[in-house]
């Protein structure tokens, strides 16, 4: 009568989600149309900073298909709030007015002035044009340091100063740590703005429904955030409006965000009576949706002659753009507590400086402030090992943590979940065949080989599961970062499964089903997931910081047992025994030591519902809801070498293997973990050797479309090897630790390491992102230079006359 | 103004009167109602929009609805045989060559198109091959890996049938 239970989490499951998406059968917020709806497309300010003195849209207003124009004016009335800054970083925070059109002055380039709505989008396009602007040009400010500048242009003339926070943390007597080291190594990395590109640009429906309710498609990954925010914005009650994710074309940060456009759909669904839609097109994409990074780091770091890191300092300035988009002043100070990264050390000190520019706002962009930290740290490692002239891996094996499972403090006084460092790098080292790979090094230099070979180190971790409310209200985000989730066992006993993450690509659909069907003991074919919809899943927090599965997949699983728990009562009634006597394994309730005496999960999934026969008082029906608010963050860790070949006399640089060894605690679906990494560390190869989003002096953005930013194809980067090792995490129930940004944040360190270490031998000790070959190239002739005019060498490391790093005067290695 | 042009798509046969400025992607996705050809750019760089012109692969944001006239257009939505999917559909299902899924139907079609041309393809020849089409989720191994199955399971179909 006993059954082998099937096992499905960490089983090769195939996606459900696939089939629509593979036959072309998705719905994309630009697939919905709806009867009667309008199209809307803006008016966007072709210079990055200028006053309006005047519009004029009176021919636009007579354009054929046209049926309305907006100005700022115009739609005063509309909103009940201006677009919020998510996050109270500080007391004194300086948050300029933000509304969805602005009017009196174009702070950055695509900032939009008005809106044209028409028949079809050919229409409203056509009709922009007819719009006539009257710009007053002001001087603009682009560089952070000169923005900080006496006299620099303002911003926001009404906050005086375009400082927009300073933000400082302390931990250990930082003075006494610098006082006792033997070495100080002090550098300046830029880290580069990046332009998320998720492949489907943003769109929004907003149709009116009876009643004075509406609904609002929009390709978000935060559903029940945009719903939040735009009753706010827009005074409609929270329980008028409905919002729906529909299939949304990835997001990387990009879509966790409420833009312009959203309210503007809701704001003119609701003044026209009609449905009304926006897509955004790609050049449009680039200036109107955050960008990432976009900081100026100077980091120290104290140490013994043999290597001990005793202290660290960290000076960070962080670009916001002209505007507060919601988490724009969060993202650099999720870097603030990871400067620190895998090592152990008595004193730390970090304070940032965010700076508004007229360029656009800036964001979360996969890993949001981590990458950065890991990158500076990794860095910063690499350049001590190079100054003791001591082998890198040996450098970060005397600084990790030791192994632990319990939570344990680090320097910057967070508590980091469970660790095993030592493994993960022993691993990669073998799988690299690190010996031999040195060892082809030195054959290669000995020869003078134009091609050289480079092994880059990155030993990483990253605070993920976004969530405890409380770290989130000290942050200044109010709180709110539980997850929720909702198990119905139906009358036939297939599954509903509904969740607050509102997945984008990450298979959640998938994985939610494994978890449910091994806790309820049923297929995962039995399971639907219900997901991205405020009417059917009205409690989440949606799909960012690597948080769905260590919160919102962790909350499945506590209302799948919460559901067993009731079941097993109905269970000890139906087979007339003592509830403590019954067992549940492989959806089969059985009296213990009388496995014949059963019933299924199935059987009592009908007694709830028929509720014809219950226990004394219970309500009837088979269903529970959950909301998990973990005590902790999580803290996915890894090791990852990256082996480049590097052309000494071009500059290329080729990527000849990835090794990876990642932790991110008991896999749900490996294929799914592996597809992240692929992904994640394909995205920080972009960042280290491709993409970049460069703005002229005036503010133009240079790299306007996909033709001049570099989005890496299939060619462009490597096959990844990957392994990975199991250390669960005490933060949740599952011990799962969330994967989705781990790629993003390990791999820029480990390819700029690699891309100095092949050329190390010549003098070269810094080259920033992205490493393209010019840049290589001149680093190269830079230090070749410095050998020859011995004595005059710059300590920088920079190459002093590459005019692209003219704005940042370059670094120093003590 | 407006032109007449008669395209045959995914197997049927379409007459419309179209302005000759409408691209191809617009004339499939706002004409016809066909929701998988994606737009996801606006410079021929990102290949979300391809689809097969006469078996050849372009990419439909290039190419006028006008310039369709008399042409057999292919989309994923018309890919699929009467015994199921197309080998390069189910490779990416089981070679999980996709995550958000919004670059795939015109990475599946470029991918066809690679197939027929190149029957047997080196992991260099899948990644140039797939160059124009651009995906940001899968850091591309597991669409080269789908690529790489249903090339075999093609020839094999090939040996099977000859």
């Amino acid at each position: 009568m006993t059954e082998t239970a099937e096992r499905y989490v960490g089983g090769g499951v195939l996606r459900k989600e696939d089939p629509a998406l593979v036959t072309g059968r998705a719905t994309w917020t630009d697939n919905i149309k709806l009867p009667g709806m309008l199209h809307f497309a803006l008016v966007r300010s072709p210079m990055a900073h200028a006053r309006i003195n005047s519009i004029d849209v009176s021919a636009a207003r007579e354009q054929p298909g046209v049926v309305a124009v907006f100005t700022a004016e115009d739609l005063r009335e509309e909103w009940a709030a201006p677009i919020p800054c998510g996050w109270q970083v500080t007391e004194d925070l300086r948050v300029p007015e933000h509304w969805p059109l602005t009017g009196d002055k174009v702070r950055y380039l695509g900032d939009p002035v008005a809106v044209v709505v028409a028949e079809d989008r050919y229409a409203a396009k056509d009709a922009l044009e007819f719009v006539e602007v009257d710009y007053e040009p002001l001087d603009v400010v682009t560089d952070m340091e000169e923005a900080l500048k006496e006299g620099a242009p303002l911003v926001h003339e009404d906050l005086g100063t375009n400082e927009c926070y300073t933000w400082p943390l302390q931990n250990g007597d930082i003075e006494e740590a610098f006082s006792r080291a033997d070495v100080v190594v002090k550098e300046r990395y830029i880290q580069q703005r990046l332009i998320p590109n998720a492949i489907e640009p943003r769109a929004v429906v907003a149709q009116p429904e009876p009643g004075g309710s509406f609904t609002v498609y929009s390709s978000t990954q935060v559903p029940h955030i945009l719903k939040s925010v735009l009753s706010a914005i827009c005074g409609v009650p929270e329980h008028r409006l409905r919002v729906v994710a529909p299939d949304v074309g990835g997001g990387f940060g990009s879509k966790l965000n409420v833009y312009p456009e959203e309210a503007l759909a809701l704001a003119l669904s609701r003044r026209l009576g009609v449905p009304v839609k926006w897509v955004e097109e790609r050049s449009e994409n680039y200036l109107a949706t955050i960008h990432g990074r976009d900081q100026i780091q100077d980091i120290e770091v104290a140490a013994t002659s043999d290597g001990k890191i005793l202290g660290m300092r960290v000076e960070l300035l962080a670009d916001m753009g002209a505007y507060l988009q919601l988490g724009t002043t969060v993202v650099p100070l999720l870097g603030a507590f990871m400067y620190p990264g895998l090592y152990d050390f008595d004193a730390y000190s970090f304070k940032c400086t965010a700076v508004y520019t007229n360029k656009t706002p800036t964001d979360a962009y996969r890993g949001a402030g981590r990458p950065e930290a890991a990158y500076a740290v990794e860095r910063i490692v690499d350049a001590l090992a190079r100054r003791l002239d001591m082998d890198p891996a040996e450098v970060r094996r005397k600084n990790f943590h030791p192994p632990f499972d319990q939570p344990r403090t680090q320097p910057a006084g967070i508590q980091y979940d469970s660790f095993n460092l030592q493994r993960a790098l022993d691993r990669v080292l073998e799988l690299a065949d690190y010996e031999g790979l040195r060892e082809e090094q030195r054959r290669r230099r000995e020869s003078g080989d134009p091609v050289q070979l480079g092994i880059g180190f990155s030993t990483y971790t990253e605070i993920c599961g976004i969530a405890p409310s409380q770290v989130a209200a000290a942050l200044g985000g109010g709180g709110a970062g539980w997850e929720a989730a909702s198990v119905r066992v139906l009358s036939s006993g297939k599954v509903e499964v509904v969740t607050g993450t509102s997945p984008h690509g990450q298979g959640h659909v998938t994985s939610w089903s494994q978890i449910a069907a091994d806790a309820l003991g049923v297929s995962p074919d039995d399971v639907e997931v219900i997901h991205g919809d405020t009417a059917s899943a009205p409690w989440g927090r949606d799909t960012y910081g690597s948080r769905s599965l260590p919160v919102g997949g962790v909350a499945v699983y506590l209302a799948a047992q919460k559901v067993v728990e009731k079941a097993k009562k109905i269970a000890a009634h139906m087979l007339e025994a003592a509830e403590g006597d019954i067992e549940f394994e492989g959806g089969r309730f059985s009296v213990r030591g009388s496995p014949d005496r059963n019933v299924t999960i199935q059987q009592v999934a009908g007694a709830a519902f028929l509720a014809a026969d219950l226990p004394e008082g219970m309500e009837p029906g088979l269903s529970a809801e959950t909301f998990f608010d973990p005590p902790n963050f999580t803290f996915p860790f890894g090791a990852h070498i990256c082996v480049v070949e590097v052309d000494t006399e071009t500059g290329k640089v080729r990527i000849r293997d990835y090794f990876a060894v990642d932790d991110c605690g008991p896999v749900v679906n490996p294929q799914i973990v592996d597809g992240q990494l692929h992904g994640g560390i394909a995205q920080g190869i972009a960042q280290a050797l491709y993409e970049e989003a460069v703005y002229d002096e005036d503010g133009n953005l240079v790299t306007g479309s996909m033709v001049d930013y570099l989005v890496p194809g299939a060619p462009e980067v490597p096959r990844y090897t990957l392994e990975r090792t199991v250390t669960p995490s005490p933060s949740n129930p599952m011990g799962v630790k969330g994967v989705g940004e781990a790629g993003t944040i390990g791999s820029p360190p480990a390819v700029i390491n690699a891309v100095i270490d092949a050329l190390s031998h010549l003098g070269v000790t810094h080259i920033d992102m992205p490493a393209t070959p010019a840049r290589v190239w001149q680093a190269i002739q830079e230090a070749r230079g410095r050998e020859a005019s011995a004595g005059e060498a710059s300590r920088t490391g920079r190459p002093a006359q590459a005019p692209d790093h003219e704005e940042h005067p370059g670094g120093e290695s003590l | 103004m407006r032109r007449r042009i008669r395209v045959t798509v995914d197997g049927r046969a379409h007459e419309h009167e179209v302005e000759p400025r409408l691209l191809l992607i617009h004339y499939l996705r706002e004409v016809l109602g066909i929701g998988g050809a994606h737009v996801g750019c606006d410079t021929s760089n990102c290949g979300a929009c391809t689809v097969l012109m006469d078996g050849e692969s372009v990419k439909s944001c290039t190419v006028l609805a006008v310039q369709a006239d008399g042409h057999e257009i292919t989309t994923v939505q018309g890919l699929a045989g009467a015994d199921g999917w197309h080998p390069v559909q189910k490779a990416f299902h089981e070679a999980h060559g996709l995550q958000c899924g919004y670059c795939t139907p015109g990475m599946i079609m470029a991918a066809v198109s690679l197939l027929r041309e190149n029957p047997d393809p080196s992991e260099q020849e899948i990644r140039e091959g797939l160059e124009g089409n651009l995906c940001r989720c899968t850091g591309y191994e597991n669409i080269v890996r789908a690529v790489q199955q249903a090339a075999r399971e093609m020839r094999g179909q090939a040996v099977a049938a000859s």
